[in-house]
């Protein structure tokens, strides 16, 4: 598996306090990465220094291949304004925005896979509503599609699931196990009991980022929440207990 | 009525409010689409101190204008980016402090004190063949840049945040267009006056968003209704010898029911 992004001792933040502290990342080809971590831990950190929105402190970012077309971004919550007058077709030909830059135009072609994805997800009736005029569901597929449209090599989610119900949540799971056939996906959660059962690896971050290549959960990783949770399923649930992180640095083992 | 287009003033007076009719209505669109209506306001209010100023110290009130208005709305752009200061306290700072500053110097100008209700309200009289090749210039400007950056203008509008994960100059698009809308307020202070030059941003948008839902028929609505709107109103302006300003927003106002109307009585049958 080759790899297309590589953080090399990565430690960022923001107004002089860091926030993350000499991470090292790399995703290749077909990875599904569950990245989870306390509130305030650097999830959304690590997201923004991937996506190149947020300069490193220190550190680098290589890109082994070309860095077009690389990402495909649905974040969380977008705080957009719902009476915006764009369509649902605008929205998602909006995550060409990037294989366009400023100067090339939008062409028949384009649209036509825009609808293609509208029809693959189920909003094929909605081409021409008003973004607003979806419910949360409807919503995050428009925005799937946006992510998607210019076929990136990493789909990076930020928590997907936060306002949407349930049927949708498990719906979102199997499109992004369909998805991670031809992408690598980078997704943060809070939902540690979905997150387990699709991710293929989990990054916990907690000002450090710790690497585990399986998707068991483990107290442990639990307790680096500081925060109760509770896992709820139904049938089997497979577990198995990974070693412990290795100590940090400056602290006693 | 036809008589009024024989003498110059008119003449001078018609060109520019469709170049401002054309201008606005494309300005005001992005405006409205990303609820920056307030701002507008805070700008053209802020460029009367540079009015004020300019006449104080003896150049060009129009230039003294411009670069007050654009100068506090890259401020206002820049300074509530940073979240450090909540932009409409911010907004209300800059509309007071110009405000004030452009009473106090023209209040302090000695000799010859300029009409102010005509800066405040609008007069038609005083457009001059120098302001409308400037408003050509500008109008043409606002046309190539729309059609140009349409796209990339649009969803930055929509969500910026995203946009600014697709690797094109955000902040350069945000600031040319600010600096688009000040000027093209600028623009239109010598006919809507300070006072009305809002109207000219909102009201041909929100008649366009009576029937329209979509940017690019906004924009196109918006425009055709902005240069209606005003070249009627300042026919009325001439013939019943009234305010400009007041004249057109009246009839941008008379517009927005006429159709509001129209759409209800539509949507009825």
């Amino acid at each position: 598996m080759s790899t297309i992004i590589e953080l090399k001792n990565i430690s960022a933040g923001y107004d002089n306090q860091t926030v993350l502290h000499h991470v090292n990342m790399s995703i290749k080809e077909n990875e599904f990465i569950g990245v989870i971590g306390p509130n305030g831990g650097g999830k959304t950190t690590l997201l923004k220094v991937i996506l190149g929105l947020l300069k490193p402190s220190s550190g680098e970012i290589i890109y082994p291949d070309s860095k077009q077309n690389l990402f495909g971004y649905l974040p969380q919550n977008n705080p957009f304004d719902r009476n915006f007058p764009i369509s649902v077709t605008e929205v998602v030909l909006s995550g060409l925005m990037s294989s366009k830059g400023l100067y090339r135009s939008y062409t028949l072609s384009d649209r036509h896979k825009a609808w293609e994805l509208l029809d693959k997800y189920g909003m094929g009736d909605y081409k021409k509503s008003s973004i607003g005029d979806l419910s949360g569901g409807q919503m995050q597929r428009v925005f799937l599609c946006r992510a998607i449209i210019s076929s990136p090599r990493i789909l990076i989610l930020d928590e997907p699931t936060t306002y949407v119900d349930s049927n949708f949540e498990k719906e979102l799971y199997n499109i992004l196990q369909e998805l991670n056939k031809t992408l690598s996906i980078v997704m943060v959660s809070h939902d540690l009991g979905s997150i387990c059962s699709y991710v293929k690896t989990i990054a916990c971050v907690n000002r450090e980022l710790h690497y585990h290549h399986s998707n068991i959960i483990t107290p442990e990783q639990l307790d680096d929440y500081h925060c109760p949770i509770e896992l709820i399923a139904h049938g089997k649930i497979s577990h198995r207990v990974l070693q412990n992180h290795p100590p940090r640095i400056n602290e006693k083992p | 009525m036809l008589e009024l287009l024989q003498y110059d003033f008119f003449q001078n007076a018609l060109i520019s409010t469709i170049l401002i009719g054309i201008s606005c209505g494309l300005v005001g669109t992005y405006i409205v689409a990303k609820r920056m209506v307030f701002i507008s306001g805070g700008i053209t209010h802020t460029s009367f101190g540079g009015l004020g100023l300019a006449y104080y110290l003896g150049f060009s009130p129009m230039l003294g204008a411009g670069i007050f208005s654009v100068l506090s709305a890259l401020a206002i752009l820049f300074l509530s980016d940073n979240k450090k200061l909540r932009e409409d306290s911010l907004i209300g700072i800059f509309w007071s402090a110009g405000m004030a500053i452009g009473i106090l110097f023209i209040y302090l100008t000695p000799g010859y004190v300029p009409n102010l209700m005509s800066y405040l309200f609008g007069n038609i009289l005083t457009v001059t063949r120098s302001q409308i090749i400037i408003s050509a210039f500008l109008c043409l400007f606002i046309i190539v840049f729309f059609l140009r950056f349409y796209r990339p203008l649009f969803y930055i509008a929509f969500d910026k945040a995203y946009s600014k994960t697709h690797q094109i100059p955000v902040n350069v698009i945000d600031i040319a267009i600010t600096i688009t809308i000040a000027l093209c307020i600028v623009l239109c202070l010598k006919l809507a006056g300070i006072i009305l030059v809002i109207s000219y941003l909102t009201i041909p948008q929100a008649i366009a968003g009576l029937f329209y839902k979509n940017f690019s028929q906004q924009l196109i609505a918006s425009t055709i209704i902005s240069t209606i709107g005003s070249v009627s109103g300042l026919f009325f302006s001439a013939l019943l010898n009234i305010p400009s300003g007041a004249s057109i927003v009246i009839c941008f106002i008379l517009l927005f029911i006429l159709c509001w109307l129209l759409k209800r009585l539509v949507r009825k049958n």
